[in-house]
C-alpha cells in the first residue's frame, strides 16, 4: 500500500497544491488536511506547505502553531512521525519549537525567487534518504522572510550533530547564518527547508526534478526512515 | 430623503457637468438625495460610464462573431472556450493614478482588483501578468515608483499564489508623472460553471462577502481615474484603497466552493465604485429592482455615513445572488474559511433600487439610469497639430555606426539599455512557480500555462504595447502591438484566439488625444478582425496626463493563445550546437520610433514600421506549424531593438553563441524594427525553408549556432560574458 502523505492547508497556503502532486507523482497516496480538523486521518507522514498561513500576520507562522491540526501534528512529530516543513511550514515549525531557530526578513529586504543550487549535507533524515550524502541539487527558492538564525551554540549544535540537512551553494540568497537552507530535529523526523523541493518535480514545468526524491523518499520507506533514526 | 430643496447641490465638486446634472433631475422627477447625487456621480464618471470611449468601443462588435465566446464586452471579463469542456477567461486593466499617488498599494489593488473580476466570471485565477511604465529609468522619482510598483505587484500576487508569468516595463520620459501599471490576470473554469452578474430571481437576497468596508478608496474612480493630475498629488491620498492579499485569497477560496457547491445565482465583484456599481449593475442586468439594508454591511468604522457606505472602494469584497433557502449554505461555507458575509438586499420585481438607512429611504431610483443610460460623449477630434513635423523628422538624418565597431557598440549600448536590458531584477520578485503548471514566463516570448495536470493542453499569454508607434501612428501603433502579442504567443507555438485591450491615454477633453483615441480603437478592431483574436474584453484609462501634457497615446494588447500540448513549446533560447538560424520576413530600412533611435539619439520621429496583416498572420502560422511538427529547437520574436536584440537574447538565454551573415548594411539588418519577423533555430533546414514557402513567408538562412560569442561576419564580435555582462547590469545598478 503506498505511503499516506498528508498535505495540511492553512487559510494563505499557496503551495498545498504543489505539495500534493509532489507525493502523487512519488507514487504515494496525497492526503488533503484542513487546518481546523485534529484529525490526521491515519497519514503516515505530514508536509506543512509553503505560503502565507493567516497572511503572515504577528509573524510568519505564529498563528497557523496555534491551529486545531497543529497540536495533532507535534504529537504526532514527538511520536516520531515524519513531517516536513517547507518555507513558511519551516517557519510554522521554528514557531512550534519542533525546531530550533527562526527565520527573519531577506538580509537584501526583497522577496527573492530563483533557481537554487542547494548540497544535501544529511541523509539521515526521514526526508532525503533518497539522496545521495554531499550531492548537488537545484530547486526553487522563494521567499521574502527566509534569513535562518540561531545563536551560535545551537548552530554549533546543529552541525555538530548533522543536522543541517540542506545548505545553500553560490551566493547565499537571503543571508542565512552558515548558509544554512534546511535543518532536522535530533530524530531526524521533522525537517525545515526554505527551498521548494515541491517545484521541481517535472521537467516541463521546474528547473528539472531534484525535487522529487524528498518525496520518494518517503514513500519508499516512510517506517524505515522513522525508525532508523 | 435629505436634499435640502434650496441649497445648490455639489454636484460639480463630485465631477457631475451641468447638463448630467439636469438630466438627474428629469430622470427622477425631483432632486436627487445626497446618497444618489453620490451615486449618480461615480456611475456617470468616465471611469465607470465609458462615456467619451462608448461610441467608439461599439467598433469592438466586429469581431466578437464567434461561437467560442462565451461571454465579451460588457462582462467582467470575456470568457472563451478552449475545448474539452475548459473555457478561460482573461482581461487586462489599469491602475495608473492611484499607482503614482501610492505605488506599492496602488499596484496591489491593481492586482487585486482584476483577480477579482475573473473570480467573477465563475473563474479561478491562475496567473497574472503586469505591463509597466515609468519616466526614464535614470529620473528622480523612477526609483521610488518602480520599487513600490514592483512590490505591490509581487506583493499582492504572490500572497495569492498566482504565478506572475510575464509582461513588460518600459522607460520612458512622457511617463513620468504619469506611469502606467497595467495587470492582466487569466482565470480557468468548467464550461458549465460561467457565472454572469445579473441579480436574476425575485426573492433572492445579495450577500456580501469578504471585508469589512471602510473609508479608503473613496471617491477613487471619479477623482483619481477620471480627471487630470494637478500639483499636490498626495492629498489625494486618501483615495486610494489598501490592499490585504489575505483575505482575497481567503475569498478566492470561500467563491470557488461555493461555485463548485452550486449555492449562487450570480455574482458580482466590488472594485472601482463599490457597493454603488455592484448594486446598481447586478440589478439593471437582470431587468428587476433590488432593496438594499445598508445598515447591515458590516463597517470597519462605525460612524460612517450611508454615502461614504455607497462610495467606499475598500478591496477583497464580492456581491453573491443567492437563492434565499441557500443562504444558510452560503453564510456556512463562508464560516469555513473565515469569510465575513451577510445577506444586505433583496432582489425585488419593482424595477427601482431602493436602499435604506436605518429605517429612512435614502436611495430610489431605476437602477438602468445609474449603470446603463449615463451620458455618451461624442467629443471632438482633431488630428495633432504636430503630427506632420513628427513625421517629417524621419530618422534617416540620424547619425548611423559607420563601421563594425561602432556597430558592435551600438549592439552592445542596446543590450544595456534600461528598455532592452534584462528584466530579471523585477522578475525575481514574482514567483513564477506556485501551482505548478507555469511551463515557459518571463524572459520568454510568450506565458505558457499548462491547464491542468490531466492533459497536455494549455494556453499563451502574451501582452504588449508601444506608445513611441502609437504617437507616431495611433492607428498602426495599436495594430503593430496586436501584431507584436501575437507573434509572441506564435512564436511559443501557440495559436493566437483573444485579444484584451487596456487604452492608456490623455484626456479626452483634448480633441488630439481623443483622435488618438479613436485611430487606435479603429486599428484594433480592424486588426482583430485579420488576426482573428476577438478583443473580448479590456478597459479605457483616460486622463493620464501631468497638465496639458498627455502620454504618448499607448494601447497595450493582451493575447491568449491555445496550445494543444505543452510539452513542444518552443523557447527562446539557442540550445542545439550546430542549428541553422533562420530569418523569418522582411526586413526594411524601419527605424522611425525604434529603439536604436532613442537611445542613440534620443529621437521620436518618421513613420513607425508598416504593416501587412496578412503577412503577420502568416508569419504565426508558419511559427505554430514549426512548432507542432517539431520542425525548431528555438524561436524568438523580433521587436524592440531589432535582430541585434533578439540574438543576444536567445544567445544568453541558452549561453551559446551564435555567427551571423547579415548582408551588406548590417546596421539596418540588426537594428531595424520591421514588423512581422522572427528567427528560429533548427536542425532541419529544408523543413523550415520548405514550410514557410508553403506559407509565402519569406525565410533566410543568416547562420549557425555555437561558439561563445555573437558574431557578426565581416563586422564584428562580442564575447557571451561581455553581453552578459552588459545586458544584466542595468536593472540592478538603477533600482538594486
Amino acid at each position: 500500500m503506498p505511503a499516506r502523505v498528508g498535505v495540511v492547508t492553512f487559510p494563505g497556503s499557496l503551495d498545498d497544491v504543489d505539495a500534493l502532486r509532489g507525493v502523487r507523482l512519488a507514487g504515494g497516496d496525497a492526503v488533503s488536511l484542513w487546518h481546523g480538523d485534529p484529525d490526521l486521518h491515519g497519514v503516515d507522514a505530514v508536509v506543512l506547505p509553503g505560503g502565507f498561513s493567516y497572511g503572515d500576520h504577528l509573524r510568519c507562522g505564529a498563528i497557523a502553531r496555534f491551529s486545531p491540526v497543529m497540536d495533532s501534528i507535534i504529537e504526532f512529530a514527538r511520536g516520531g512521525g515524519p513531517v516536513l516543513g517547507i518555507c513558511n511550514g519551516f517557519q510554522v515549525l521554528c514557531e512550534s519549537h519542533l525546531l530550533p531557530g527562526a527565520l527573519l526578513r531577506n538580509g537584501q529586504r526583497r522577496f527573492t525567487c530563483h533557481e537554487q543550487r542547494l548540497r544535501v549535507e544529511s541523509v539521515k533524515t526521514a526526508w532525503t534518504s533518497a539522496y545521495d550524502e554531499g550531492e548537488e541539487i537545484t530547486v526553487v527558492l522563494k521567499n521574502g522572510e527566509g534569513r535562518f538564525y540561531a545563536d551560535e551554540r545551537t548552530l554549533d549544535a546543529l552541525e555538530g550533530e548533522g543536522r543541517v540537512v540542506v545548505r545553500y551553494l553560490d551566493a547565499n540568497p537571503n543571508g542565512s547564518l552558515r548558509d544554512i537552507a534546511g535543518i532536522a530535529n535530533e530524530a531526524g523526523n521533522v525537517v525545515g527547508m526554505m527551498p521548494h523541493p515541491e517545484h521541481a518535480i517535472e521537467a516541463l514545468t521546474g528547473p528539472g526534478t531534484d525535487g522529487l526524491r524528498v518525496f520518494a523518499g518517503l514513500v519508499a520507506g516512510p517506517a524505515v526512515a522513522s525508525t532508523a533514526v | 430623503m435629505t436634499n435640502g430643496a434650496e441649497a445648490t447641490q455639489p454636484y460639480a465638486e463630485l465631477g457631475l457637468k451641468d447638463d448630467e446634472y439636469s438630466r438627474i433631475i428629469e430622470i427622477l422627477g425631483r432632486r436627487p438625495s445626497d446618497e444618489e447625487l453620490a451615486m449618480y456621480s461615480i456611475m456617470w464618471s468616465e471611469h465607470c460610464s465609458y462615456k467619451s470611449s462608448k461610441v467608439h468601443l461599439r467598433r469592438f462588435a466586429g469581431s466578437q462573431e464567434s461561437p467560442r465566446i462565451l461571454a465579451g464586452i460588457g462582462e467582467n471579463a470575456g470568457v472563451i472556450d478552449v475545448g474539452g469542456g475548459t473555457a478561460v477567461t482573461f482581461k487586462v486593466e489599469s491602475h495608473n493614478h492611484p499607482s503614482f499617488v501610492e505605488p506599492y498599494q496602488g499596484a496591489a489593488t491593481g492586482v487585486g482588483g482584476i483577480v477579482r473580476d475573473i473570480l467573477a466570471m465563475g473563474a479561478r485565477p491562475v496567473a497574472v501578468m503586469d505591463s509597466l511604465r515609468f519616466g526614464d529609468a535614470d529620473a528622480p522619482d523612477t526609483k521610488r515608483l518602480v520599487d513600490g510598483v514592483v512590490a505591490g505587484v509581487g506583493g499582492y500576487g504572490n500572497c495569492l499564489g498566482l504565478p506572475n508569468i510575464g509582461g513588460e516595463i518600459t522607460f520612458d520620459p512622457t511617463y513620468s508623472g504619469n506611469p502606467l501599471v497595467n495587470a492582466l490576470c487569466l482565470g480557468v473554469l468548467p464550461v458549465e460553471r460561467l457565472h454572469l452578474s445579473a441579480a436574476k430571481g425575485i426573492g433572492n437576497i445579495a450577500v456580501l462577502i469578504g471585508a469589512k468596508t471602510g473609508r479608503d478608496g473613496i471617491g477613487g474612480v471619479s477623482v483619481l481615474a477620471s480627471a487630470t493630475f494637478e500639483e499636490g498629488s498626495s492629498a489625494k491620498r486618501p483615495a486610494v484603497q489598501v490592499g490585504d492579499p489575505f483575505t482575497e485569497k481567503v475569498l478566492i477560496e470561500c467563491c470557488l466552493e461555493l461555485f463548485d457547491s452550486g449555492l449562487v445565482v450570480g455574482i458580482q465583484d466590488l472594485g472601482g465604485a463599490g457597493l454603488t456599481c455592484a448594486l446598481s449593475e447586478t440589478a439593471a442586468k437582470a431587468g428587476l429592482g433590488m432593496e438594499a439594508r445598508l445598515d447591515a454591511v458590516p463597517l470597519r468604522e462605525p460612524s460612517m455615513t450611508a454615502t461614504e457606505v455607497l462610495a467606499s472602494e475598500s478591496q477583497e469584497r464580492m456581491l453573491a445572488i443567492v437563492e434565499p433557502a441557500r443562504v444558510e449554505e452560503v453564510l456556512a461555507v463562508c464560516g469555513k474559511w473565515g469569510a465575513i458575509a451577510t445577506p444586505i438586499a433583496e432582489v425585488t420585481g419593482t424595477g427601482r433600487l431602493v436602499i435604506t438607512w436605518h429605517g429612512d429611504v435614502v436611495v430610489d431610483v431605476p437602477p438602468a439610469s445609474l449603470a446603463d443610460d449615463g451620458p455618451v460623449y461624442e467629443r471632438p477630434m482633431r488630428r495633432p497639430a504636430d503630427l506632420d513635423a513628427l513625421h517629417a523628422d524621419d530618422p534617416a538624418r540620424l547619425l548611423r555606426p559607420k563601421n563594425g565597431g561602432d556597430l558592435r557598440a551600438t549592439v552592445l549600448q542596446l543590450a544595456a539599455s534600461a528598455n532592452l536590458s534584462s528584466r530579471q531584477w523585477v522578475t525575481d520578485q514574482y514567483d513564477r512557480y506556485v501551482r505548478g503548471n507555469t511551463v515557459l514566463s518571463a524572459p520568454e516570448d510568450a506565458g505558457v500555462l499548462r491547464l491542468s495536470d490531466d492533459g497536455p493542453a494549455g494556453v499563451a499569454l502574451a501582452l504588449d504595447g508601444n506608445g513611441r508607434f502609437a504617437r507616431l501612428d495611433p492607428y498602426l501603433g495599436a495594430q503593430l502591438a496586436l501584431a507584436e502579442a501575437c507573434r509572441n504567443v506564435a512564436a511559443v507555438g501557440a495559436v493566437p484566439i483573444a485579444a484584451t485591450d487596456c487604452l492608456n491615454f490623455g484626456s479626452p477633453e483634448d480633441p488630439e488625444v481623443m483622435w488618438q483615441f479613436a485611430e487606435a480603437v479603429r486599428g484594433l478592431a480592424d486588426g482583430a478582425v485579420t488576426m482573428s483574436t476577438p478583443v473580448i474584453g479590456g478597459n479605457v484609462s483616460f486622463y493620464n496626463q501631468t497638465g496639458d501634457r498627455p502620454i504618448n497615446p499607448t494601447p497595450v494588447v493582451g493575447i491568449l493563445g491555445f496550445i494543444d500540448d505543452v510539452e513542444r513549446r518552443t523557447p527562446l533560447a539557442f540550445s542545439g550546437d550546430g542549428d541553422a538560424v533562420i530569418l523569418l520576413g522582411t526586413t526594411r530600412d524601419e527605424l522611425g520610433g525604434s529603439e536604436w533611435a532613442w537611445v542613440a539619439h534620443r529621437h521620436l520621429g518618421g513613420q513607425p514600421p508598416t504593416l501587412d496583416l496578412s503577412a503577420e498572420r502568416a508569419l504565426c502560422e508558419t511559427l505554430v506549424e514549426a512548432s507542432s511538427s517539431g520542425l525548431v529547437r528555438a524561436a524568438h520574436d523580433l521587436s524592440d531593438g531589432g535582430l541585434g536584440q533578439a540574438l543576444v537574447e536567445s544567445c544568453l538565454r541558452g549561453g551559446v553563441g551564435v555567427t551571423v551573415s547579415v548582408g551588406d548594411d548590417a546596421f539596418v539588418a540588426l537594428c531595424s524594427e520591421s514588423a512581422s519577423r522572427a528567427v528560429v533555430a533548427t536542425a532541419d533546414v529544408d523543413g523550415v525553408l520548405a514550410l514557410a514557402a508553403r506559407r509565402g513567408v519569406p525565410a533566410a538562412v543568416i547562420g549557425r549556432v555555437g561558439g561563445a560569442a555573437l558574431v557578426v561576419e565581416g563586422s564584428f564580435s562580442i564575447p557571451l560574458d561581455e553581453l552578459r555582462e552588459a545586458w544584466e547590469g542595468t536593472l540592478p545598478r538603477l533600482f538594486g
